[in-house]
């Protein structure tokens, strides 16, 4: 990114009308290791990759179950994200409580995202350096929201975020139409899938992905690694060339996140604000 | 009791004046039983329309059975100015609760768990509010039935009574109340609980409303009255026995 004289605090405006402190936030959540999720009519899965900072430490937690129907994977700043699961945790659980009713998640998202914005309004803050995919079941069926420090958030389909998210996008552009109705073993192997796109050609190991999952009669649980080996065993037998990875990546703005129809490409333009899309 | 004081200063000297913080001792103006059945299509509630100053039965055009929201029913019994107030903090919530506009709606076992939080705080400040509460309701096919009394003590189950219905309406409900009950069957079982009531309760008039909550939603009917018997024949001459007494 480039310098700018307009970029010091967050509640100085570009003349152009930007706000770079939060564009330059959300580019913290570009530089985060990927995070994925998919979500059929009745499930939703998580994924991310984890990379330990070296072969002597573990690695970070990037996937948090917030209720047993909402759970949520992020990307960038962890310790901003550890303290927004919290948050998540703690309302999901006073709304339990007053009314022995599960928080819907799509209420559960808007609350986040009023606590983001509050922090590209106030000139001793700065904004939340961490994108959020919530995943969750309310009364209208599953759910899988992205949230960004912008204090936007968008319905997907499908959606992935952080380092080298994009080639796992085009692996999830090719085939987001066939979620809707996917079962439950064929999401999780979508999933799977994507996150090997975003290693750009190191093997798959199922000790380097974490995958969640969530549904109508199943609550937010981790898989573990047998069952992800056993994934990608089905799949994974030769290594195969990454044939996504040189697809283009500047793709036209569609308006403001539509309402679960599809996912947004076009990360990495310079003329508009990222957060606008 | 708690005495707070609030120094005055008038120019000349300084007076203290006692404020003794305002809570709930006694009530006013109550509504008697409110009595309840869940059957084939959803919920029925019962109540009359009377409220008693003390022994005086002063208003005889009280509602006390109210919708709320899409898919529930409210009835209470006790003080009718708590009541009132009840409804305003479910008005309240059930504003908000549509301004999401997100397809998410509080069904009734939400809005009785809220009541209940409402009832048992206001409890432990030693403030209560002093009613004892029936909430009905259907969503998605399902019906709901429950209870909340003043110190907070909260459940479901399919047939409920408050106040004197606890002892007059409860026993026949339990012997004469099954599942899947018709419409009719319905109005005529809280109709036999709602006359034993008329007779034996002194707080209890003759001016009822029936109130229906289905998946389609909430109907209360007009105010109308039971038919009473009183020609028995020891009412005809009550001291038959013991001459002299009344």
């Amino acid at each position: 990114m480039f310098r700018n004289q307009y970029d010091t605090d967050v509640t100085t405006w570009s003349p152009t009308g930007r706000l770079f402190q939060v564009e330059y936030a959300m580019e913290a959540v570009k530089q985060g290791s990927a995070a994925i999720g998919l979500r059929s009519r009745s499930h939703v899965v998580l994924a991310c990759v984890n990379k330990a900072q070296s072969e002597l430490s573990s690695h970070q937690r990037k996937i948090f179950k917030v209720d047993d129907h909402i759970g949520v994977a992020i990307a960038g700043l962890t310790a901003d994200g550890r303290v927004l699961s919290r948050y998540m945790r703690s309302e999901s659980i006073n709304h339990s409580f007053t009314y022995e009713s599960p928080l819907p998640v799509g209420r559960l998202v808007v609350h986040l995202a009023d606590k983001a914005q509050v922090c590209t309004q106030r000139s001793w803050k700065r904004p939340y350096g961490v994108g959020l995919l919530v995943g969750g079941l309310d009364e209208s069926g599953a759910h899988l929201y992205y949230n960004c420090p912008s204090g936007n958030y968008f319905e997907y389909q499908a959606f992935a975020i952080g380092s080298r998210s994009q080639a796992a996008k085009t692996y999830l552009e090719r085939r987001f139409e066939s979620f809707q109705e996917s079962s439950r073993e064929d999401l999780i192997k979508d999933a799977i899938m994507a996150i090997r796109e975003t290693l750009q050609g190191e093997t798959l190991k199922s000790s380097l992905c974490t995958v969640s999952v969530l549904g109508v009669d199943e609550a937010f649980h981790l898989l573990d690694q047998e069952s992800i080996q056993k994934v990608i065993d089905t799949f994974e037998k030769v290594p195969e060339e990454e044939e996504d990875a040189g697809e283009g990546d500047a793709e036209p703005e569609a308006a403001t996140g539509a309402a679960g129809t599809g996912e947004q490409g076009g990360s990495g333009d310079q003329d508009v604000a990222p957060m606008e899309i | 009791m708690t005495t707070f004081t609030v120094p005055i200063d008038n120019g000349d000297s300084v007076r203290i004046a006692e404020e003794e913080s305002q809570r709930t001792l006694y009530p006013y103006v109550t509504g008697t039983s409110i009595v309840a059945i869940k059957y084939k299509d959803g919920v029925l509630m019962a109540s009359d329309m009377g409220g008693s100053y003390g022994s005086t039965l002063r208003y005889k055009n009280i509602e006390r059975v109210k919708a709320i929201g899409k898919h529930s029913l409210l009835g209470a019994s006790g003080e009718i100015s708590d009541f009132q107030e009840i409804l305003r903090y479910l008005d309240e919530l059930t504003l908000n609760d549509n301004m999401w506009d997100d397809g998410n709606s509080l069904g009734p076992k939400e809005i009785h768990n809220y009541l209940t939080r409402v009832m048992y705080n206001r409890r432990n400040k030693f403030n209560p509010l002093w009613n004892t509460l029936v909430l009905g309701g259907v969503k998605n096919g399902k019906s709901y039935l429950g209870m909340v009394s003043m110190i907070g003590v909260s459940f479901e189950d399919d047939h409920v009574a408050t106040g004197f219905g606890n002892h007059l309406a409860r026993p026949i409900l339990r012997d004469e109340w099954h599942a899947d009950l018709s419409f009719e069957d319905g109005v005529k079982l809280l109709e036999k609980c709602m006359r034993v009531l008329l007779y034996r309760d002194r707080s209890a008039i003759n001016k009822l409303q029936i109130a229906k909550i289905t998946e389609e939603g909430v109907t209360v009917s007009q105010p109308y009255s039971l038919k009473t018997f009183w020609e028995f024949s020891s009412f005809h001459n009550p001291t038959a026995g013991a001459e002299g007494s009344w």
